[in-house]
């Protein structure tokens, strides 16, 4: 058994909110370079090149990426063998959130309740927290800043078994197509497919925080990732939607195993702006 | 592609003059205004009350600004998605509203009232929002302290980077641009 003060976990959370508001990470610098130089459209390059000159300023002014500086996902890996003194485990999380927002002039985007009252909780709080307990003693936190742009763009349907891949693919292609601009193109297509309703969503989520040079593991999946990839930017939605070849910088998929009457697929769209970040304590 | 210099506010005979697919640079005044203002706004129009600016030729930005750090007139300053204001929008162009700028598509009913009118839809690039600021010289607060980041501000910019979407004969970029990049059938 370990010990691990939540004091150190909100003290993670805030010190990686704060990071990835302001600094691209390293494998999405080197996508965007390389699509400027791939982007046939002029008006495309010219947008790519803006893109670049903005994370180069937010880095080096330490100034939000985006305005939108997201709401506020944290994964959580929770050795089993870890005991968590000094507080609450999920509030220390929250607070995490609190600090790094108020410190670090982002952006507070969060209103209390979605229908009866749209007021603004002041902190961006509360995080959306998802909770997984692993077998080792440590904690691994994933933060993730989701702008609603792309998040609004994002879609889930219960396919059907007999739909097959060519229903997925047929999906996909749709929700991309429809979203057009309002995402913020050249995007990051994260999807879920398989397990349940949720399950999906939630898959189609930690899509959008893996690396750019990942591929998935199983070969077919990663062949359709690269299908998907190249039938995308062929809609020719391009860098902003102005019309281009690089509307997507990449396609993640993550599968799970689903029941024999289903076949769910959740597209998460998340825009150039994928800010997140890794650690473990 | 040159950029054509505007100095705003503009009138209906150079809003007419300009094109689809135009990158511009605006320099001038601008409001800023998103879901929250517009809502306001629109109570006062159908009450028949003044507004708390005259928008006569002038342009609405879409934007929810982050708060500003030591030295910055703005924080970051990026457009929002337009969509969510389109409900409201022929209303204000009836006013006179001559120019907004944002990004991602707009409804036929906005088309239609911006080709009555005479106004232009310029789309900023969507997560350039530190790049941008950089083109604010000042902001100050002028209807709606309350709602903070979506209060209504008045912006004097200088070179502010963006490109004509939607002109005043409604021809649009979005359509326009990724039909000429198109391979896919779909
Ligand atoms: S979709 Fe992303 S890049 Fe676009 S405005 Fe929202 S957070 Fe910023």
């Amino acid at each position: 058994m370990r010990e691990i003060s939540t004091a150190s976990i909100t003290q993670t959370v805030r010190e990686m909110f704060l990071e990835l508001s302001y600094v691209g990470t390293r494998d999405l610098m080197a996508a965007l370079h390389d699509a400027k130089h791939r982007e046939e459209s002029p008006l495309g390059q010219l947008v790519l090149d803006q893109l670049l000159t903005n994370y180069e300023i937010a880095a080096t002014e330490r100034v939000a990426i985006c305005q939108d500086t997201g709401m506020s996902v944290v994964f959580a890996q929770i050795g089993q063998d870890v005991h968590m003194v000094g507080g609450d485990f999920e509030e220390s999380i929250q607070q995490g959130v609190r600090e790094a927002y108020t410190e670090g002039y982002l952006r507070k985007s969060i209103v209390r309740d979605p229908i009866f009252e749209r007021v603004n909780t002041g902190d961006n709080t509360p995080c959306v927290i998802h909770t997984r307990i692993v077998p080792g003693t440590q904690i691994t936190l994933t933060a993730l800043a989701k702008g609603f742009g792309s998040e609004n763009m994002s879609a889930l349907k219960m396919l059907v078994p007999a739909d097959g891949i060519e229903g997925v693919k047929r999906f996909v292609l749709d929700t991309v197509e429809a979203a057009g601009p309002n995402p913020c193109p050249p995007i990051i297509v994260g999807i879920g497919i398989g397990g349940s309703f949720e399950q999906s969503a939630v898959l189609a989520k930690e899509c959008t925080a893996l690396p750019l040079d990942q591929k998935n593991p199983d070969e077919r999946y990663a062949a359709l990732e690269d299908e998907l990839l190249e039938r995308i930017n062929a809609l020719g939605i391009g860098p902003s939607g102005t019309g281009g070849t690089m509307t997507a910088l990449k396609v993640h998929i993550r599968q799970a195993a689903t029941h024999i009457a289903g076949l769910p697929v959740a597209v998460n769209i998340c825009c150039h702006a994928a800010r997140h970040a890794t650690r473990t304590i | 592609m040159q950029e054509r210099r505007l100095t705003l506010p503009f009138d209906e005979e150079t809003a007419r003059s300009l094109r689809v697919g135009q990158p511009a640079l605006l320099t001038g005044i601008i409001y800023t205004a998103r879901d929250a203002a517009h809502k306001r706004l629109i109570e006062l129009v159908d009450a028949g009350e003044p507004l708390p600016i005259d928008l006569r030729n002038q342009t609405l930005y879409y934007v929810g600004p982050a708060p500003a750090s030591p030295g910055h007139a703005v924080g970051s300053a990026g457009p929002t998605t337009s969509y969510r204001m389109d409900p409201y929008t022929p209303k204000l162009l009836a006013l006179g509203l001559r120019g907004m700028i944002g990004k991602g598509l707009r409804s036929q009913p906005v088309i239609d009232a911006m080709k009555q009118y005479g106004a232009v839809y310029f789309g900023a690039v969507g997560g350039a929002a530190a790049l941008i600021a950089r083109s604010i010289e000042s902001s100050r607060v002028i209807a709606y302290p309350d709602l903070g980041a979506e209060a209504i501000h008045e912006f004097v910019v200088r070179d502010f980077p963006v490109t004509v979407i939607i002109d005043t004969l409604g021809q649009n970029l979005y359509e326009l641009g990724p039909k000429t990049y198109k391979r896919e059938r779909t």
